[in-house]
């Protein structure tokens, strides 16, 4: 595999990264630095340490940093997962306040030790934590429960200054969401599975309306719908497909049950990612409260039920 | 009736789902099954995630109609709690 970091990634350019990814020879990963300087969202660095995870440190082939912000990847613990020495010599800050490094979380004990504390380190008023810890707790959940991913998730996290954000990236290399909805739809390709977690009240679990005692189907349309309403940008990779919800252009809010009517991007030719990986940004100018997020998305919810359940009327047959 | 205590066994942000399916198993269906009420008691948290509370409560609708409803009252939720029950009560009465 090779991958190659580009000076800056993030959630809105992220594309050209993900397009130069080769997941060919996935026993041996290289991996290849911008000259200059690095800007990179903790979704690539998520993506870059769960690569590492699945090879030998012998195999892992990472090039000589010379950017200025190679501190950075060393404060974000990329090397301690690559298992590679970076002869990076760093005075470690206080994470507070500033970041979540990478970290690897493989049961529901970690996960719930990890969302108690990585609260209090972004130190944030209760209206941005409340999302923050709500979709960093779904997202891992989610991977712990249908990844089947022997190294658990992957997550990092960078709250940025100039735009006043927290960033968050969760990488896993599981069975990926095709293979997780397969179980009990079939979607035809990567980007319908994708279109399939996004929508209200669809679990690889079950066919059945209302899901499991475990699964309702609704995760992922919760983050989503907080990415939506707060418009950010929210991504979702997984095989050869990607959906990207974009920032809103109008002030009006409206959530849709069908990720295909809010206004995104999609791609269903990308290289393969043998998992799943999401990336979500969270401006903390424009937070809302949660609760009253949490309001509009039952009413979406609703009406996706119900339309789905019409869907499903049968017609009388006139003769 | 029976008084469910959840921050003793959750902490302040209820997001664990193997806690809450131990809670309906060992406390909420053998106190229906006996007829008897239920309070579950929020107090000193914060927030959950909806598939705690799916967890928690569905599974009870599924099998009990939506009046084992009646039979349950959620005491001392703020706001944001509040919103989640009622996602998941309202999605799981419309998807019946």
């Amino acid at each position: 595999m090779k991958i190659h970091i580009p000076n800056s990634v993030w959630l809105g350019n992220i594309d050209p990264f993900l397009r130069g990814f080769d997941p060919s020879l996935p026993n041996e990963l290289e991996i290849t630095f911008n000259k200059k300087w690095m800007s990179i969202h903790p979704m690539v660095l998520s993506m870059i340490a769960a690569l590492g995870l699945q090879v030998d440190s012998s195999k892992i082939q990472c090039e000589k940093l010379e950017a200025t912000s190679k501190h950075y990847l060393e404060r974000m613990k990329l090397f301690d997962f690559l298992g590679v020495k970076s002869d990076i010599t760093i005075t470690e800050h206080e994470a507070a306040g500033r970041f979540v490094p990478l970290t690897q979380i493989k049961d529901s004990a970690s996960l719930t030790k990890f969302v108690t504390e990585v609260t209090p380190l972004l130190h944030l008023e209760p209206k941005h934590a409340e999302p923050i810890r709500y979709i960093m707790s779904e997202l891992i959940r989610n991977v712990l429960e249908h990844s089947l991913s022997k190294h658990g998730a992957i997550v990092s996290a960078q709250y940025y200054k100039k735009s006043n954000t927290i960033r968050i990236g969760i990488a896993d290399t599981g069975i990926g969401i095709w293979k997780s909805m397969n179980e009990s739809y079939n979607p035809k390709d990567d980007l319908e599975s994708l279109r399939m977690a996004l929508t209200p009240g669809i679990t690889g679990t079950t066919r059945k309306e209302g899901g499991t005692e475990r699964n309702a189907g609704a995760g992922l349309f919760f983050i989503k719908s907080i990415a939506s309403v707060n418009s950010d940008f929210f991504v979702i990779y997984s095989g050869k497909a990607m959906y990207k919800l974009l920032k809103r252009t109008g002030k009006k809010i409206q959530l849709h049950a069908d990720p295909l009517k809010d206004r995104h991007s999609k791609r269903n030719d990308l290289p393969g990612w043998h998992g799943t990986v999401v990336g979500i940004d969270l401006s903390l100018d424009t937070t809302q409260e949660f609760s009253l997020l949490l309001q509009l998305l039952n009413q979406t919810l609703k009406e996706a039920i119900k339309e789905r359940k019409k869907a499903r009327y049968k017609k009388p047959q006139f003769i | 009736m029976i008084h469910v205590k959840l921050f003793k066994q959750v902490g302040p942000f209820a997001e664990n789902k193997d806690i809450a399916r131990e809670i309906r198993l060992k406390k909420l269906i053998p106190a229906l099954e006996k007829n008897k009420n239920i309070t579950l008691d929020f107090e000193n948290i914060d927030g959950a995630t909806q598939s705690f509370v799916h967890a928690l409560i569905s599974d009870l609708i599924r099998k009990y109609g939506s009046e084992v409803l009646d039979k349950i009252q959620f005491k001392s939720c703020n706001d944001t709690v509040k919103a989640i029950i009622s996602i998941v009560v309202d999605y799981m009465q419309e998807s019946g």
